[in-house]
């Protein structure tokens, strides 16, 4: 029965970890590139954001709870979501004049 | 200039209430402002190690480092405010009955001072680290860096300025009242703590993620002052999920219910103290 239990619950998540739809946010001269990326909603993402600024920066969410911080020149993974549709802004906490993106969830 | 200063402010404010709390909720304790001074005085040279190493910090663990190391920072913590609260509930009474010179003297189990150290420690490191990376950032950008700099130093100092105000505001508290005071302080820092460690994991993969229980943050917002204030202080939280929810409450409950525990079962302390 447990094993029955295990099986079913790798096979339910492993699907999930192979389709997890990945976008691509870079951020240079303390702007982020897209502004606004389109992700689904109801489903998690990750988000890869490539810092190429020579200065560390913070991506920090405002309307969702994800902080983390970014040296300069690396990029980093987040998973985000899942959300419902709407609009999500982020920004870059160390630069928050310049560093402000949003994800629009559909 | 405001803006590193209120950035700046945000991190040290969180760092400078807990060490606060931790030195009202041991006064009269022999020795715990040496412990607590060596505690931040590693604490913060192991911010310059973090902010040194963030790159690395990163990329380990599959990239969620930076997530682990921080739930793993916070829920040390939870454990050593833990520990200490539950042998306040012990040892409380003869604390007060020592400050008020009735000649108590606290004899029986003494709590394990590192323990002060190492929250003191880990606090002024996490947010440390994260004030030296910004700080960095801003001594290289060129230009406008001297009054960057010069707002981080004023958010330093508003910060701790802020944590020296409610260290008087709880030494006001009449002594007999005040260990139960910071007893509840800590217990709901702890608390929050532990949910902030939750959110962490999640971020890591490693707890599922959750849609929010609820979105306070147009009543509230945690980048107010007041809902950093509360953050802090009780783990107020405008999106939390039931995850974190149920971090924060089964924290709270494990801790209270340890220290009513261990406090009822020493009737001798309390026996000895009240008549003294």
């Amino acid at each position: 029965m447990k094993q029955i239990l295990l099986a079913l619950l790798i096979g339910a998540s492993l699907p999930a970890f192979a389709e997890m739809p990945v976008f691509q946010i870079t951020i240079k001269d303390h702007l982020f590139q897209p502004a606004q990326t389109m992700i689904p909603a109801g489903q998690q993402v990750k988000l890869v954001v490539d810092n190429q600024d020579d200065t560390p920066e913070e991506f920090e969410g405002d309307d969702f709870d994800v902080e983390k911080i970014i040296p300069g020149h690396s990029q980093a993974e987040i998973l985000v979501g899942p959300f419902e549709a709407g609009e999500y802004k982020f920004v870059g906490e160390f630069h928050e004049d310049t560093a402000k993106g949003a994800l629009i969830v559909q | 200039m405001l803006s590193s200063a209120v950035i700046v402010f945000r991190e040290v404010l969180e760092a400078a209430l807990i060490v606060t709390i931790l030195m009202a909720a041991t006064r009269g304790l022999r020795g715990r402002t040496q412990w607590i001074g060596g505690g931040l005085v590693v604490g913060l040279s192991g911010a310059f190690v973090v902010a040194l190493f963030a790159g690395s910090i990163n990329s380990a663990f599959k990239g969620v480092g930076q997530e682990l190391l921080n739930a793993g920072i916070l829920l040390t913590a939870v454990s050593m405010l833990a520990w200490h609260n539950i042998w306040m509930s012990r040892h409380a009474r003869a604390l007060v009955a020592q400050l008020k010179q009735v000649g108590a003297r606290i004899t029986e189990g003494s709590l394990p001072l590192y323990v002060l150290a190492v929250t003191a420690g880990l606090a002024v490191l996490r947010e440390g680290s994260e004030v030296v990376l910004f700080m960095y950032g801003v001594a290289a950008s060129g230009s406008s860096a001297s009054m960057m700099l010069s707002g981080g130093a004023l958010g330093v100092v508003v910060g701790i300025a802020a944590g020296a105000l409610l260290y008087f505001g709880l030494l006001r508290i009449p002594t007999q009242w005040l260990f139960r005071v910071t007893g509840w302080l800590i217990l709901l820092l702890a608390a929050g703590l532990a949910a902030s460690a939750a959110g962490y994991l999640s971020q890591a993969g490693i707890l599922p993620s959750q849609a929010p229980l609820w979105n306070s943050s147009a009543l509230l917002s945690e980048k107010s002052i007041l809902g950093q204030l509360l953050h802090v202080l009780v783990g107020y939280q405008a999106r939390p999920t039931a995850i974190q929810l149920g971090f924060y409450l089964v924290t709270l409950l494990l801790i209270a219910g340890a220290m009513k525990w261990v406090g009822n079962a020493q009737p001798r302390v309390r026996a000895k103290a009240s008549g003294a």
